[in-house]
């Protein structure tokens, strides 16, 4: 074998939040009432642009969860040795981004270096000139023809995104046609619903084709500090705020789920004990209790380096206990409102019903409440998501975040920030950081809001009460 | 007398076009009282909401017109509108708890009025305030001006609403179900205090209201509104002596009482459609029983029948025509003639089902640093019942009186304390109360809330079999599903769907399944039919009585309805802050009621005969059960109440053996 | 009433006695003092008499919870837990590992602190209400939408980008106001008024959407329909009834981080070069220096409980039916 997958805690963990979510999704499917928020989702245009987005975002993450390690070339005593350094299936597409790096700083779609060096020509002469760098237009003999050249790979990409775009939403578009529907699926998106994703599709295959084009030859975000791609850099920080998000649910939801209907149903010293344990937790200030619990991870960390065999792994277990701080800091407002809501359903006379048959309270839980809970549960996971990716750069910078060797949209921005005094300034770094994340929490908050207005009963009064 | 409002051809849409209101059209005299009589979602709110241009988001105005005093309304700009709203034309609403500002004072509520109506500024607006307040009898005004709405009672809650409405001296009041959410006493009052205002100032009424009593006691010309549409319309006494439309006259047959016992009420099968829903045809097609072809394909007219009276349907405008008239001849009040079939009243029985004696649930005050225990809440005190087999106790009350309360802590759902409990022969307290889960079960109040919305019928039913191992496996189960559903008169398909496919009586029906799924001998119907139109209770009142029948049960059957009582119970108790104060037969108490309070809660009840008992009017509300009054709990809204009376409470008398009442009235002291 | 606020003070207590204990654990179970010791001295070259020394001069040589050896109180009271943290009781925070009174850094950081968040604070509250009461004044309108979609695009912006960018444009490209630093009396406007401007911002996204949501969740209640029908102006009915009703969840939500504006904000100060506790705490965790990150646990603690207790007296105020009961 040539090389050896590796499993780390937080692609288990991811892989068993997908394994949650496909299973949802089947169970969903199977049962119409379940299903019917879901179609009003699917009726609005916006939420459907932005899940696109946000599953580009997701795929992407999900193919740099896939990890492996390379075969050395050279045996030691017959058994294979792998490189220390732990790969992703994402690493090896984008392999030209990864190991194409340059010196230091140059700018998006540069040619030379940012800053002029000493260099010594031909004939031997040392001139202070924009050094020439070793892969960004390293195909150009001179610098004048990189105008013209990113027009022409940048329009041949666009060109190539919309004949991929257009191919696959034709595709898409038969399939949904010619394949008979399933049961009384006569229920589909709206047509302005359909136009808005075709446009959005061809828009954003559009750009990934420019993109692809174009960072065969330059670096498109430009290279930071050490001369790493900055558009592998961003693209390799999406795993980790998408982590930061998800994962982060696995400790919350449990908590607060089993917590908070306990605290409603069974009230009496229960709910006094749980009460009195989520105001002990959030009466610390959360940015507090997650820098004191990070740091004394840090100590336990630092103290016992060996219990990790490669540096990808302590930093990923950094990471996974990152989400499980911010999981142990966050459950309580979640938990505060499943408990009101519990409380409200106790009473309610279906429960009541189910009392006067006897029915264990374990099964009253279970069949009564939790499912009528479902849908605040599912509107506070997809609302904390993106607080919870804005606040991964937020820790990152305050030094309380992710390991400093792992990529992530904090430690960009925290090493970008250095330059901003520079003259003239290193911009680009921060901007894609920033870009990056805005457009992941902006349409995982457009998405948010559209689940949240299908999924609460308040908002969706329709009917008029004459 | 000149007509202060005049409406026609007004229509009111939804956003998405559905026509909610569809071509009304009516007019009311000046000092006069129009009623817009219809069940629940046919539009007629939408109506007085639109006249107001109140109308909520996603609600249009789409044509038709209104004169109020001679102004067209939908002419107006916004702001004139503003002028009238209040000014000329007021209004009041259904829940008065919900519709008064729960952060400012009663007085500052009314001051605005005043202020934007009235000119009236300074001093003057609380000496107005305080009038207002006396005027529609609320004592010691003058403190209750500084009040906030959580101070006062239902009642007094909405006397302030129609103070409010008051103060901008309107020509037209426009109530809407202006008494719904009040108990029966308590609407007795408020009637009277909108009769009364109406003689002294002189104001038109438009009164909207799904209850018949009501409109008889209250109305001098009545439109019937069905599915967004006035389908009949006439005076009060033309419509009580002969309703024209079959609507109509099955609302009528459809209302339980007294002289209909032992035969089934004329339910209207299906509920009423959605808003909007029909488009072609007439609107009550699919539910009336004399339609024929025409009806499902041409809506019908509006005909002038009469003086002042009119009514769409294809009966009467064939009959104008001249072709049918034995067909208005023939109706009749009765309707539905399948009434022998199932006439005879159950057996009697001697068999005492359910004993209880003294049951008290008791729910502890704390208060204090250390919430101490400073009182009790005695919600039910001292209550002791049988329910013989096969028979109807009927268990009636005003809202928080403690027979909720009680329902629930017969089936133990609430702890309870009682000197004795047997059932079936078998003492309840401290047995394992799992094992009679199954011989007692309840039917709730709301057909909304009772239902899991995420559970399908089949397993709504199978989870009382599966708790109590009723039925050995899966198959027989299933069986006993199909056969519970045949009962209750669902279709076997049913069980396969969720709870929001279901109409609110269909909801009811499946709710009785389940109960019925544990082969129960007594059922407790806490309020089943009060949140069901009055069509569809007949039909849910007609399935328990012929259960009943069949299945030899006994029912608790909890209600503040007394038509319900006359027409359903075979003994009545009569309860009064958590204490039974009478109980005999049917006969006895509904008959010649002996304690003031059940004469007085009879009186109360608004009768479409217009031949009611003479009035009895209850001063004030129901004191708390936290801090009952000294002596009889009665006695301070006792017309009868002597010394005694607030010294100790009565002790029972039997006035014949089956009759017995608490009322130092009939104690032996004075016999 | 009176009995109330009394059983909520007491309240407090025993979370504050939880608040102490978790931070107890968190400090000192997780990690034992050598643990830290050797973390803090380096991996390498540590020698049991160096962590010795280093626990001894920071008072870390005590046994945790009881001490057998010490007679009478002092099994007690000679302790890790009696010394480090039940002393924070008495507001008694200790010294930092530079040697200095954390409780004299506290009183003099809070100052500059506040001077940044106060006026934050309150000018946000201004502007997220007045925002929020435009949106439902024109609900249901493409201004409401647009609004609305502006928030969602503002609140998903990074707050990091705010400072960020803020700093570059305002001082850096304009020379508007210095970048950072701060000084005392009227000449410190200029340092304040750049970081309550970008605080605002940063807030205005979620700010106003909230403001919205509970205003319009207000108006479809039945109150509002009886003052309509008054005839009352659609202005009038906002400020009179539906703001005044509304004020209840707001007090909720505002109330209780009014104690904590002391704390400083940490991203804000740090980027501004404030010399308040939100920077004194970056630079606490930047140097690992426990004793502070503890001390500010529990003083964020004590003043979040401040503002619930103060929560509670503030509902009194509005809520008649809270004053009543």
């Amino acid at each position: 074998m040539s090389f050896m997958p590796v499993m780390l805690w937080s692609d288990v963990l991811v892989f068993l939040l997908l394994a949650a979510g496909i299973a949802s999704a089947w169970y969903v499917r199977q049962r119409e009432h379940l299903l019917l928020p879901w179609r009003r989702v699917a009726e609005s245009a916006t939420a459907m642009v932005s899940l696109l987005v946000v599953s580009l975002f997701l795929l992407v993450g999900l193919l740099d969860t896939l990890h492996y390690r390379v075969a050395l070339p050279e045996k030691n005593g017959g058994v294979t040795v792998f490189s220390p350094e732990v790969l992703s299936v994402f690493d090896k597409l984008v392999t030209t981004l990864r190991t194409q790096t340059e010196k230091t700083y140059s700018a998006p779609l540069a040619v030379t270096l940012y800053a002029k060096e000493s260099i010594t020509d031909a004939q031997g002469r040392v001139l202070r000139d924009y050094p020439r760098l070793r892969y960004g237009g390293a195909h150009l003999t001179a610098a004048q023809q990189q105008d013209s050249d990113v027009l022409w790979r940048g329009l041949t990409g666009v060109l190539g995104g919309l004949l991929v775009g257009g191919l696959f939403v034709g595709v898409v578009g038969w399939a949904k046609r010619s394949l008979p529907k399933r049961g009384n699926g006569g229920h589909s998106c709206p047509p302005y619903t359909w136009r808005a994703v075709i446009i959005a599709t061809l828009i954003i295959a559009a750009l990934i084709g420019m993109t692809v084009n174009l960072a065969a030859a330059y670096h498109v975000l430009g290279t930071d500090k050490v001369g790493q791609d900055v558009l592998y850099l961003s693209l390799k920080s999406i795993r980790t705020g998408l982590i930061i998000g998800t994962v982060t649910t696995l400790v919350t939801l449990p908590l607060a789920l089993l917590l908070g209907i306990a605290a409603g149903y069974l009230r009496g010293w229960v709910d006094d004990v749980i009460q009195y344990i989520y105001t002990v937790l959030s009466s610390i200030p959360s940015v507090l209790l997650i820098a004191a619990a990070v740091l004394m991870m840090q100590v336990t960390i630092d103290t016992h380096p060996q219990w990790f065999e490669t540096s990808a792994s302590r930093a990923d277990l950094r990471l996974v206990f990152l989400c499980l701080i911010l999981g142990v800091t966050s459950w309580t407002g979640l938990c505060r409102l499943l408990r009101g809501e519990t409380l409200k359903l106790r009473e309610l006379e279906y429960i009541q019903a189910a009392q006067s048959f006897g029915v264990s309270t374990l099964r009253i839980l279970t069949r009564h409440i939790v499912p009528n809970v479902m849908h605040i549960v599912l509107i506070s996971l997809v609302m904390d998501f993106s607080g919870l990716v804005l606040a991964e750069a937020v820790l990152s910078y305050v030094g309380v975040g992710v390991d400093p060797s792992m990529i992530s949209f904090g430690t960009m921005i925290n090493a970008a920030r250095l330059e901003m005094g520079r003259d003239p300034m290193v911009w680009w770094a921060l901007a894609s950081a920033f870009g990056f994340m805005l457009v992941l929490v902006l349409s995982a908050n457009l998405f948010a809001d559209a689940v949240r207005d299908a999924f609460d009963p308040r908002l969706n009064c329709t009917e008029v009460v004459a | 007398m000149g007509e202060i409002l005049n409406v026609s051809g007004l229509v009111t849409k939804l956003r998405n076009g559905a026509r909610i209101v569809d071509d009304i059209s009516f007019s009311i005299r000046a000092g006069e009282t129009y009623a817009l009589l219809g069940e629940s979602g046919c539009g007629k709110s939408m109506t007085a909401l639109s006249l107001l241009r109140l109308l909520p988001d996603g609600v249009v105005h789409a044509g038709g017109e209104a004169q109020l005093d001679g102004v067209e309304l939908f002419n107006l700009r916004e702001r004139e509108m503003r002028d009238v709203r209040g000014g000329t034309a007021a209004m009041i609403f259904q829940e008065p708890g919900l519709s008064l500002n729960p952060v400012m004072t009663v007085g500052e509520q009314i001051a605005e009025v005043l202020e934007l109506h009235q000119d009236m500024g300074g001093a003057a607006v609380l000496q107005r305030c305080v009038e207002l307040l006396v005027q529609v009898g609320i004592p010691d005004a003058a403190r209750r001006v500084t009040e906030y709405p959580m101070q006062l009672s239902g009642g007094m809650k909405q006397r302030v609403m129609i103070a409010m409405a008051l103060a901008g001296q309107p020509k037209l009041l426009i109530a809407d179900e202006p008494t719904t959410a009040l108990d029966v006493t308590i609407q007795a009052q408020v009637l009277q205090l909108l009769r009364d205002t109406q003689n002294e100032t002189g104001m038109s009424l438009l009164l909207i209201t799904h209850d018949l009593g009501v409109v008889a006691e209250m109305a001098h010309q009545v439109g019937v509104m069905y599915a967004g549409q006035i389908v009949e319309q006439s005076s009060r006494s033309q419509l009580l002596a002969k309703p024209l439309h079959p609507y109509t006259q099955k609302l009528f047959a459809a209302l339980p009482s007294a002289a209909r016992i032992g035969q089934p009420l004329a339910a209207i099968p299906g509920s009423v459609p959605p808003l909007g829903s029909i488009t072609q045809g007439c609107r009550f097609a699919a539910r009336c029983d004399k339609a024929w072809a025409l009806c499902n394909e041409q809506a019908p007219q509006w005909t002038v029948v009469g003086e002042g009276q009119g009514v769409r349907c294809h009966l009467y405008s064939e009959l104008a025509a001249g072709s049918l008239l034995s067909v208005a001849k023939s109706e009749n009040l009765q309707g539905e003639s399948d009434a022998a079939s199932v006439g005879y009243p159950p057996q009697v029985s001697s068999y005492q089902l359910l004993q209880v004696e003294n049951l008290r649930v008791h729910f502890p005050i704390r208060k204090g640093i250390l919430q101490r225990v400073i009182g009790q809440v005695k919600a039910v005190d001292g209550v002791s019942l049988e329910i013989p087999q096969g028979r109807t106790l009927s268990l009636v009350g005003e809202s928080g009186c403690g027979k909720t309360t009680l329902g629930k802590a017969l089936l133990q759902l609430i702890t309870s304390v009682a000197d004795s409990m047997r059932f079936a022969g078998q003492d309840l307290i401290g047995a394992n109360v799992r094992g009679q889960r199954a011989a007692m079960q309840m039917v709730f109040q709301d057909p909304y809330a009772s239902l899991n919305p995420k559970m399908r019928v089949a397993e709504i039913l199978e989870e009382g079999m599966v708790a109590l191992n009723i039925e050995n496996n899966s198959a027989e189960r299933q069986a006993h599903i199909d056969r519970l559903l045949g009962q209750v008169g669902l279709a076997r398909n049913s069980k396969w769907r969720y709870p929001h496919e279901f109409s609110g009586g269909q909801r009811q029906r499946i709710a009785i399944a389940r109960a019925l799924a544990v082969s129960p001998q007594l059922l407790i119907c806490d309020e089943p039919t009060s949140a069901l139109d009055v069509s569809v209770q007949a039909q849910i009142l007609n399935l328990l009585k012929s259960l009943q029948q069949e299945l030899n049960l006994s029912y608790l059957f909890i209600t503040h309805n007394l038509a319900v009582v006359e027409y359903l119970a075979h003994e009545v108790c009569v309860m009064y802050l958590g204490r039974i104060v009478e109980r005999g037969t049917a006969e006895e108490v509904l008959r010649s009621p002996k304690h003031p309070y059940t004469q007085a809660l009879l009186s109360a009840v608004p009768r479409i005969d217009g031949k009611g008992v003479e009035r009895i009017r209850l001063e004030g509300d129901m004191p708390s059960p936290a801090n009952p009054p000294p002596g009889c709990y009665f006695a301070p809204r006792c017309a009868h109440a002597m010394d005694i009376c607030r010294a100790s409470y009565p002790p029972a008398t039997k006035t014949t053996a089956t009759h017995i009442v608490h009322c130092h009235l009939h104690g032996d002291g004075l016999h | 009433m009176i009995a109330y606020l009394i059983r909520r003070i007491l309240y407090a207590i025993p979370i504050l006695i939880g608040v102490n204990l978790l931070t107890f654990a968190l400090f000192f179970v997780v990690n034992t003092p050598d643990d830290m010791a050797r973390m803090q001295l380096g991996i390498k070259r540590v020698t049991p008499d160096a962590i010795e020394k280093w626990k001894q001069q920071r008072g870390y040589d005590k046994p945790l919870l009881l001490n057998s050896a010490g007679s009478g109180t002092d099994k007690i009271t000679d302790t890790i837990f009696w010394q480090k943290s039940a002393s924070m009781f008495m507001l008694d925070f200790g010294y930092s590992d530079d040697g200095r009174s954390i409780g004299r850094e506290i009183a003099t950081r809070m100052g500059p602190s506040l001077a940044i968040a106060l006026p934050t604070f309150l000018v946000g509250l201004v502007v997220y209400v007045s925002f929020a009461l435009l949106m439902t004044l024109f609900r249901a309108t493409a201004l409401d939408m647009a609004g609305l979609a502006l928030c969602v695009l503002l609140m998903s912006v990074s707050g990091l980008f705010y400072i960020i960018g803020g700093q570059f444009l305002v001082s850096k490209l304009w020379h508007l106001v210095p970048i950072s630093g701060y000084s005392g009396g009227v000449d410190g406007f200029r340092f304040v008024v750049l970081p309550i401007i970008i605080g605002v911002i940063g807030g205005v996204g979620s700010g106003s959407r909230w403001y919205r949501t509970i205003f319009l969740e207000e108006i479809g209640k039945d109150y509002v329909r009886t003052a309509r029908a008054k005839g009352l102006s659609e202005l009038a009915m906002l400020f009179r009834h539906v703001l005044k009703n509304a004020m209840i969840p707001i007090l909720t939500g505002v109330v209780v981080v009014i104690p904590l504006l002391f704390m400083g904000s940490l991203l804000t100060e740090s980027f501004f070069g404030i010399p308040g506790l939100g920077s004194y705490t970056i630079d606490a965790i930047n140097a690992q220096d426990f004793s502070v990150v503890r001390a500010m646990v529990f003083l964020g603690s004590l003043l979040y409980i401040v503002g619930l207790i103060l929560t509670d007296i503030s509902y009194t105020m509005v809520d008649p039916r809270v004053r009543l009961q």
